[in-house]
């Protein structure tokens, strides 16, 4: 029992085509162990990716499978949900892929509250075209398009989503695998409405290198000394925040989700 | 929004007959984003795929709109969309994409005059091109070309149905013309559907994209059954994974493009008008063809040995049509709402054959006058 989510992992797919040091394995495995706590059935779940490092996400799940475009992958999959309302359907997605390119497909899943889960790899930067700036790269970091420092902010992308009406909403971090995987099993269980999980994690070869972050093992240790848990994010003003990962559950709603909507008028015509 | 005799006529407008058509083929999820002229063909699915268990979603954009029909048709469903050129622009990324992952569905463009936002109430013929190779890389595609609204009815059915015999995205090219008119059409009680071949192997045997050697096309599973689907847009071999090796590729390219193109003689429709003896043969399609009937009898009254080849398979191209009355006719006329996208395919296949324009992007359609001024110019 103890390994009982690796049948959700496609093993002759390893060693993984990430980075030496790459946080997405954490983030891997702490989605398969979180399926396994929730039996979810291999037939009966499909993994949605689209484009980036994480966009590869579905070469290592024995699952069914969608591997779509860049910025698409939420679209898919609420095609894939609604013309099946049976299936587990799990979008993994980057923050090029879900926050920037594919922002709009986001927001409005989440206002929607198409039932399905999203989960966000967020690396910071376009680590698979070499480490450009994202819609999540922080205001004066360094990456391969922004040599002189970043000049825009950052999404919150968590606090964004949640404020679009999301039913859950959580942010963990890789150098916390075990708090990550609660959360990401709150939000498979629940049954309806869209839930999103965002997962800071590390980019060795780009963003960490380009800042100086550290090695894999220093990065981690970074990334958990500017973790702030949610509830005392009060305590710091907006330029603090702004170096810090505020995590845990930014909203944990009780929603309708669309399919439970839409199946009432489905219902009248019966 | 048209309404219903009691019997099988029926006045109706060429949107909705092409709704109409959807549903009696078995369609069960559209998702759209409004846009003149075809909105008619989304509220008139919105109306009724919820009566029937079916669902209706209006996405954020076209890109969310085609996404969601490529992910419904994965799950088993029959999918479609219906816009027009702008929004075909926007959905072409994932049109590649619904080719790639063999995703069969219907994009209904009813054509308005471009380019840009262009004339948004206006009929146009300019998006033949666009529907053949507006998504990057080497594909195929099958698109159908009503001219009447019973029509849109029938190569509606027809569209679903070539959709799941090949498993790809197949267009209804209409034009602000025929989907905006009303005629009265015959409906029939029931018409002949098909669904894509589902896969029977033993569960641990299937690969969502092995093929038959002499079909092409693989058996399909869909997602939520022990036979595992794996889509993938990226290059991939029969398992559905990754595969970047060039042998894989080049197979892959080339199955997705000879299981259409191989089989063009069967999926090439047409109309032939007085084309047995016709000297003088006019190629067209959609509203245009229309014109170019009128045209014809004006032409046979004035003793001229005219003829129409109405195509209502535009792609895959009918070459062989076109040559076979390249060795018959001594001139080629071709009307379209276009600067000769039309014209410039029927070249390809002419030979000697002088094929001349007649062309307008007003935004009007070409009236039969401005044909028979054509063929008077030259007979």
């Amino acid at each position: 029992m103890k390994y009982s989510w690796k049948k959700y992992l496609k093993k002759d797919a390893l060693p993984s085509m990430w980075c030496a040091g790459c946080g997405n394995g954490i983030l891997l495995g702490s989605i398969m162990r979180a399926m396994d706590e929730c039996n979810f059935a291999v037939a009966n779940t499909v993994v949605v990716t689209g484009i980036g490092c994480w966009g590869k996400a579905d070469d290592y799940f024995t699952t069914h499978a969608f591997h779509g475009t860049h910025g698409r992958a939420i679209p898919i999959a609420t095609g894939i949900k609604f013309a099946r309302t049976s299936l587990n359907v799990i979008v993994m997605v980057g923050d090029g892929d879900g926050a920037t390119i594919g922002g709009n497909h986001l927001i409005h899943a989440a206002r929607r509250n198409t039932d399905i889960t999203v989960i966000m790899s967020n690396n910071f930067n376009y680590g698979m075209t070499g480490g450009q700036y994202s819609g999540t790269t922080p205001k004066d970091s360094l990456t391969s398009t922004s040599p002189y420092g970043h000049v825009e902010d950052e999404f919150n992308i968590s606090a964004l989503v949640k404020e679009c009406g999301a039913g859950y909403v959580a942010k963990g971090t890789v150098a916390s695998p075990r708090k990550l995987q609660k959360y990401i099993k709150k939000a498979l269980a629940r049954e309806n409405g869209f839930r999103f999980i965002e997962a800071i994690t590390s980019c060795p070869t780009q963003y960490d290198r380009y800042n100086k972050l550290g090695k894999p093992t220093e990065r981690l240790k970074d990334i958990s000394s500017k973790t702030v848990e949610i509830e005392k994010a009060a305590e710091y003003n907006r330029d603090e925040l702004s170096s810090k990962y505020v995590v845990g559950e930014y909203t944990d709603l009780a929603v309708e989700g669309y399919l439970e909507r839409y199946e009432k008028i489905q219902q009248k015509f019966n | 929004m048209g309404f219903r005799d009691e019997g099988e006529k029926a006045f109706l407008q060429g949107n909705i007959a092409v709704g109409e058509a959807a549903l009696k083929a078995g369609a069960s999820f559209f998702a759209g984003y409004p846009i003149t002229p075809s909105s008619e063909i989304a509220e008139h699915a919105s109306i009724n795929l919820p009566k029937k268990g079916g669902k209706y979603v209006q996405m954020e954009d076209e890109l969310g709109s085609i996404g969601a029909v490529i992910g419904a048709s994965m799950s088993g469903a029959k999918a479609y969309t219906a816009t027009s050129g702008p929004g075909v622009s926007l959905m072409n990324e994932n049109i590649g994409l619904a080719c790639m992952v063999e995703a069969p569905c219907v994009i209904v463009n009813v054509q308005r005059a471009g380019p840009s936002t262009g004339l948004a109430t206006k009929p146009a013929q300019g998006d033949l091109l666009q529907s053949r190779w507006g998504t990057h890389g080497d594909h195929a595609v099958i698109a159908l070309t009503p001219s009447s609204v019973q029509e849109c009815f029938d190569l509606t059915v027809k569209a679903f149905n070539y959709a799941e015999r090949f498993r790809t995205p197949v267009f209804v090219l209409l034009d602000g013309l025929v989907g905006q008119m009303y005629e009265t059409i015959s409906i029939p009680e029931k018409v002949e559907t098909e669904y894509r071949k589902l896969a029977d192997c033993p569960p641990e045997e299937f690969l969502p994209y092995d093929f038959p050697e002499d079909d092409l096309v693989p058996a399909f599973a869909p997602y939520g059954g022990e036979r595992i689907n794996r889509a993938n847009g990226s290059g991939h071999g029969r398992d559905g994974y990754a595969d970047s090796s060039p042998d894989n590729f080049e197979m892959l390219v080339n199955r997705l493009v000879d299981k259409i193109e191989d089989k063009k003689e069967e999926i090439c429709l047409y109309e032939e008008h007085s084309c047995q003896d016709a000297e003088v043969l006019i190629i067209s399609y959609g509203c245009s063809a229309r014109s170019g009937l009128a045209a014809v009898e004006w032409a046979r009254s004035n003793g001229i040995k005219a003829g129409l080849l109405n195509l209502k398979t535009v792609w895959p191209f009918p070459d062989h049509l076109i040559k076979h009355y390249s060795q018959q006719a001594k001139k080629i006329i071709v009307p379209e709402l276009s600067l000769g996208q039309l014209a410039g395919e029927v070249k390809k296949q002419a030979g000697n054959i002088p094929v001349l324009s007649v062309n307008k992007t007003s935004g009007v359609p070409l009236s039969p006058a401005e044909i028979i001024s054509k063929i008077e110019e030259e007979f």
